[in-house]
This record gives structure tokens, C-alpha cells and sequence, in this order.
């Protein structure tokens, strides 16, 4: 069995050979016949229960109220065991929460601080000073950033940023700047990883991500069994998950955004704009219509500039209001009377907003930078520790600043409004006709995370059910129908689920980074070294 | 030492022009030849994952028939000729990329075949031979 990696010339790169059945994927302990077997009733399970929801009652109404009702109990009950709450200091901490700061404090810590000493390197790496122009035609740094922010840039950037401040109030942006900042060093080991764990399939394509680099790290450290469960643990997870963050919870903000802009026209139609979304996302995910695809990826950085720039203005239009918003920032932080738990409360919500948006922790980037073909994993690391920067201490920030100073200058504008409704009338105050462009923003910006998100869950789904065209087919059909179910459920247990998985993985990811850390340390500073010594060519500047 | 030229093909009429011309006008006893095809690339694109999963394959694919239908065949009617030819397939964006072959190869000239795009389409997504006189420092014949 020859060793798909005869492109390296270091041994920086573990390469996993083919299986002896390409068909099949690896998992924990069931054998190949069991695998297949279960496939089907796991499909046949996700869309009955997709197609229940979209058939039920005639009225229209009925079926956004029916669906919220079947699945809100469902999504508390989830809810309760992920978050499962300690009490502290008179706020609940949610344990999962609690192993994510800890995550991405340790790991800021223990690569040195590579958030802030890394990033100028990271910049070098975009731009191409290091682009060997013999490997030109592969997928540059740049690439596997600008397709890994796309991924990330959705709807939580512009509605889960409203949610963190009506919940946890203006303290929780603080939080969510830090948990940014912090989670910069979580994706860093987390896409060093992927890229140096990941699998290359017979017919040339790639795959990896955490369930690969999870199964293969704790095998490599005698805990093969561990590894294999691990492994498919957070393949189970990242293929629901997907439904929920990168599907349902972006196509139901979109839809809200539209019906706001239409001014309630489409009150009870969430079904329709529904089917309409799920019915593109098919044709580009399984009917391979590129060109829908493309247009979206170009005009998405556009859309995100545009977005910004108006943001900024409006803050600039506000300006009377901003030393306040600033300030009820920094006092929320730190006291937040007022707010359910305090500042205990607001870090929370602002770490567990971030984590939603930014996905630092979740594993999800190292899919999309396992992509990349290079000798030097680290450096798909480094690349990685702009992500956050972008989603997070810029675009959230931006946003919360828009919300914040409107806050101030306008007190009450939003009424009983959240989410992308609230950002929305946020900007309504400065620019009146600001509602359309953002729908259109938020709907090519849910679209691109689904597009993203539909090939993260795919990959946990033929980690396990192996890559056969079929296979794919399954999992995006089920994919497509929980576009359509995003738009018939309220935001509230949707986004409960949403995070209830997410979260989920995160906790194996996490402990699969804590016993690889080391390993990518060690990377780091061979990397460096060779950088200084000079042995790592600057081709450009 | 021989001095080289640089021949840029595509699989165009221009990139066959400019072999032609090549071939009629230049002694292959004092100069060699580097023949180059450019396939068009830019490292700046926004993709899919799903594209940039697949990226590694189509490159190969793309240099293999670039390789067996543009290449190969020019390289032949070359050596008939008696020209010394080393060939090069690279991607990039094409004008930047023959000028850095050209430096690299340390070629004297560059032969390159104009495409013969309308003039509103050069004026709004400029042409290759535009970019190339412009930002060149050896010299440059386009053959029309």
C-alpha cells in the first residue's frame, strides 16, 4: 500500500495510508457491514423528521407554531445536559463554557502568546511572502482564509451579537472581544492539526479535521480505542451540529431579516422562503451549479466591507453617544447590575456568543484549512489566527458598537426585537432604507455559512459512512431539508439546539488539543527556528 | 553562452502565431529556447471547501493537458527545428508569471502571441500583451 504523501520532504506530515477498504470509514470498533447498515435508518431517522415537520397542517401559521412546539422541549431538554450549570458567584456557569476559556487561556499561555506575536507572521503568510512559486496553482493561504472566514462570517456576526447584548447587556461585548482574542490560539492548534492529521483519499481529494486528528493523536499515544470512539464521537457531532449552527440557525435569521424588510409580508411563509433557500443550496451543493456558488463567494467579501463601512458610520454619526457606549461596556464588563448573574453573567454570554460566531474550539476551520497542501502545517496555524481577528474583535465589535451607541442616543429603539431585527433597527435610526442591503447581507452571508457548513458536516458524515458519491448525496439531501425546517421554528430553541451541539464538540475537541499540544508546540518552534536560521525562503518583500 | 528566449503558448492561435514566428525568424544555432504555457491562477480567488479540497487534483490535471496537447507537440516542432528547448508549466496570473520566468530562465527576449480580444474587453479586463509591455524590463514581441 504506497503512502499518498510523496509530496513532502520533510516528515512534518502524517499522512494516513488508504484503508484497506476504500469505501468504508474507520470507526470506533463496528465493523464495515454494521456501518452501512446503520446509515440508512440514521438518514431515513433526520429526513422523516425534516419531511414531518414540512408537512404538517394546511395553515400556514400553524406550521411555524406546531414545529416551535415539537421542538422546544426537545431543545430545553438538550440544552439542560450540554449546559449543565454550577453555580458561581451568583451566575450559572455552564461547565462547557467553563472548559472553553480554560481551553483557550491555556493555550494562549502555552504557544507563548502566539495570538499576538504570531499575527504579523500570519499577515506575511496571506500575502504570499513565503509562496513558493513552483507549488503556485494549490491552494494558497489566502484561499484557505478567505474560505474559512466565509464560513464563519454569517449571521451570528450581525443577529448573535444582538442576542449577547440583550441577554448579557453592553458588558458582554467586552467578553466577546476577549473570547476572540483568546480563541486565536485555540484555532491555531486546532488547524496546525488538521493539516498535519488529515487524509488523503485515492481519488486525490482531501479530508481531515478534528475527528481524524483526534483518532490518530490518541492512537499515537497508545489510546487506540479512546481515539476511535473520540474520533467518531465528534463526527456524529459535527454532522447534527451542522444542521443546527450552520444551517438552521442561518437560514431563520435570514428569513426574519427578509420578513422585517418586507414589513411583515412574509409573516407565516417561513416554510416558503424556507423550501426557496433549501432548493438553491441544492442545486449548488448536490446539483454542482457552481457558478451560484461563485457568485456568492465573491460578492460576500463585498457585502462584509460594505457592511462594515456602514457600521462605521453609523457609529461615527453617533459619536456623541460613543464615549458612553464605551463606557457602559467597560463598567457591564466588570459590574453589570441589572444582568442576570452580573459580569459573571455578561462573560458568558460573550464567550459563548464568540464562540458561536467565531467557531474557535468547535474544529470546524481545521476542515476547511486541512486543504491546504504544504510542508510546514503551522503555518495553516498562523493563518488561522486571523479568523477570530476578522469575525470577532472587528466585524462583532463593529456591530456591537452600532448597537450600543444607538443604545445610548436612542433608548428603547428596539422595542422587543432581537437578533438580526434588532441590529437592523439599530440602523434604521442613522439610514432608513439600511434594512434591505442587510437583508441581502444577511441572506448571502447565511448562504455562504451553509455552503461551508454543509462540507464540515459532510465530512463527519463520511468519516463514518465512507465517501462513496451515494453516501454525499444522503447527507446533503438531509442537509437541504433542514434549511427549509430552519425557517419554521422560533429563534429561541433553535438556537438552544444550535449551541447544545456545537458546544457538544467542543468538549472532545478540546481534550484532543490539550493532549496534542505539544506536538504542535514542537512544530512552532522548529518552524521558527528555521524562519530565523533562514532555511524557510522569503520568496516576495 | 547561448542566450534564450522565452516563447509563451496557451493552446491559442495567438500562442501557435507566436511559435510559428519562432520558428521562421529565429536561428536556433545561437539561442535557446524556453518554452512556457501560463495556466491562469490567481492565489487571491474566494472558493469553496469543497473546491479547495479538489484543488490538488484539478492543478495536476490541468499541468498534465496543458503538458500532453500544448506543450509536448511545440516542443517537437522545436527540436525539429534544432532549437535546445527546456519547458515550463506553471500557473499564475499570466503576465506577472512571464516575467518572473523570464528572470528566472535569464532569457533575453520573449515571444508572445497576442490573443486578440476586442477592444471593449481589453479595455475593461485589460489584455496580457498590455500588461506585459507595460511592466516588463526585456524586451518584448508580440506577435500580432
Amino acid at each position: 500500500m504506497q503512502s499518498t504523501c510523496h509530496f513532502t520532504r520533510r516528515a512534518h506530515q502524517e499522512c494516513e495510508r488508504p484503508s484497506s477498504s476504500p469505501s468504508s470509514g474507520p470507526v470506533a470498533g463496528v465493523s464495515n457491514r454494521l456501518q452501512r447498515a446503520l446509515k440508512i435508518p440514521v438518514a431515513a431517522l433526520l429526513l422523516a423528521t425534516a419531511w414531518l415537520a414540512t408537512t404538517m397542517a394546511p395553515a400556514h401559521a400553524n406550521i411555524d407554531t406546531t414545529i416551535n412546539n415539537l421542538t422546544a422541549p426537545v431543545a430545553s431538554w438538550v440544552g439542560k445536559v450540554v449546559f449543565f450549570k454550577i453555580p458561581l458567584g451568583g451566575a450559572d456557569l455552564p461547565l462547557v463554557v467553563l472548559w472553553l476559556i480554560a481551553g483557550a487561556v491555556f493555550f494562549t499561555f502555552y504557544m507563548q502568546f502566539v495570538n499576538l506575536r504570531g499575527f504579523k507572521h500570519a499577515i506575511h503568510l496571506v500575502r504570499g511572502d513565503y509562496a513558493d512559486p513552483n507549488s503556485a496553482g494549490e491552494v494558497s493561504h489566502f484561499q484557505a482564509l478567505a474560505t474559512a472566514v466565509s464560513g464563519t462570517v454569517g449571521i451570528g456576526n450581525i443577529g448573535g451579537v444582538a442576542v449577547a447584548v440583550t441577554v448579557g447587556g453592553a458588558g458582554a461585548t467586552f467578553w466577546l472581544i476577549m473570547a476572540g482574542f483568546l480563541g486565536m490560539s485555540t484555532k491555531f492548534v486546532e488547524c496546525t492539526l488538521g493539516v498535519k492529521y488529515r487524509n488523503e483519499n485515492p481519488d486525490g481529494s482531501v479530508s481531515g479535521g478534528p475527528m481524524y486528528y483526534l483518532r490518530r493523536g490518541f492512537s499515537d499515544r497508545g489510546m487506540e480505542g479512546f481515539g476511535k470512539f473520540i474520533g467518531a464521537f465528534y463526527a456524529i457531532g459535527i454532522f447534527i451540529g451542522a444542521l443546527g449552527i450552520g444551517n438552521m440557525f442561518q437560514s431563520n435569521q435570514a428569513y426574519v431579516q427578509l420578513n422585517h424588510v418586507s414589513g411583515g409580508a412574509l409573516d407565516g411563509l417561513g416554510w416558503l422562503v424556507g423550501l426557496i433557500m433549501a432548493v438553491v443550496v441544492f442545486s449548488v451543493i448536490v446539483g454542482g451549479i457552481k457558478s451560484i456558488a461563485k457568485v456568492t463567494e465573491k460578492i460576500v467579501p463585498f457585502m462584509a466591507v460594505f457592511y462594515c463601512l456602514f457600521a462605521v458610520l453609523v457609529i461615527l454619526m453617533n459619536y456623541a453617544s460613543l464615549p458612553a457606549a464605551i463606557g457602559n461596556i467597560f463598567t457591564g464588563a466588570f459590574t453589570a447590575d441589572g444582568v442576570a448573574g452580573g459580569a459573571l453573567g455578561a462573560m458568558i454570554i460573550g464567550f459563548q456568543r464568540a464562540v458561536f460566531s467565531n467557531e474557535a474550539g468547535i474544529g470546524s476551520a481545521s476542515i476547511a484549512h486541512s486543504a491546504v497542501r504544504t510542508d510546514e502545517p503551522v503555518t495553516e496555524g498562523y493563518v488561522s489566527l486571523l479568523e477570530p481577528f476578522i469575525d470577532t474583535i472587528v466585524i462583532c465589535t463593529i456591530t456591537a458598537l452600532v448597537i450600543g451607541t444607538t443604545h445610548v442616543a436612542y433608548p428603547g429603539f428596539a422595542g422587543d426585537a432581537t437578533g438580526v431585527a434588532m441590529t437592523s433597527l439599530a440602523f434604521e435610526q442613522k439610514f432608513s432604507w439600511f434594512p434591505i442591503p442587510l437583508a441581502l447581507a444577511a441572506v448571502l452571508f447565511a448562504f455562504s455559512t451553509m455552503i461551508a457548513w454543509s462540507y464540515y458536516g459532510l465530512k463527519g458524515w463520511t468519516y463514518l459512512f465512507g465517501e462513496e458519491a451515494k453516501t454525499q448525496t444522503t447527507y446533503k439531501v438531509i442537509f437541504c431539508a433542514f434549511v427549509a425546517l430552519g425557517c419554521m421554528v422560533q429563534l429561541g430553541p433553535l438556537l438552544d439546539i444550535s449551541d447544545a451541539f456545537v458546544f457538544l464538540i467542543c468538549v472532545p475537541n478540546i481534550l484532543g488539543l490539550y493532549f496534542l499540544a505539544p506536538i504542535v508546540k514542537r512544530e512552532m518552534e522548529s518552524y521558527l527556528a528555521r524562519i530565523e536560521s533562514g532555511e524557510i525562503k522569503r520568496f516576495k518583500n | 553562452m547561448k542566450k534564450s528566449n522565452l516563447l509563451a503558448v496557451d493552446g491559442s492561435p495567438g500562442g501557435k502565431k507566436a511559435l510559428q514566428y519562432v520558428l521562421d525568424t529565429i536561428d536556433s544555432s545561437t539561442v535557446g529556447i524556453v518554452l512556457a504555457y501560463v495556466i491562469e491562477w490567481s492565489p487571491y480567488t474566494f472558493n469553496t471547501p469543497e473546491e479547495n479540497a479538489e484543488r490538488h487534483q484539478r492543478r495536476e490535471s490541468e499541468i498534465t493537458r496543458a503538458k500532453a496537447g500544448v506543450v509536448a507537440p511545440a516542443k517537437k516542432q522545436l527540436e525539429e527545428k534544432g532549437f535546445s528547448v527546456q519547458a515550463v508549466v506553471r500557473h499564475g496570473p499570466p503576465a506577472e508569471t512571464l516575467i518572473n520566468l523570464a528572470h528566472e530562465y535569464k532569457v533575453s527576449e520573449v515571444a508572445f502571441g497576442r490573443r486578440g480580444q476586442s477592444g471593449i474587453k481589453s479595455l475593461l479586463f485589460g489584455s496580457v500583451a498590455g500588461s506585459l509591455i507595460q511592466t516588463s524590463d526585456i524586451p518584448i514581441t508580440v506577435v500580432p
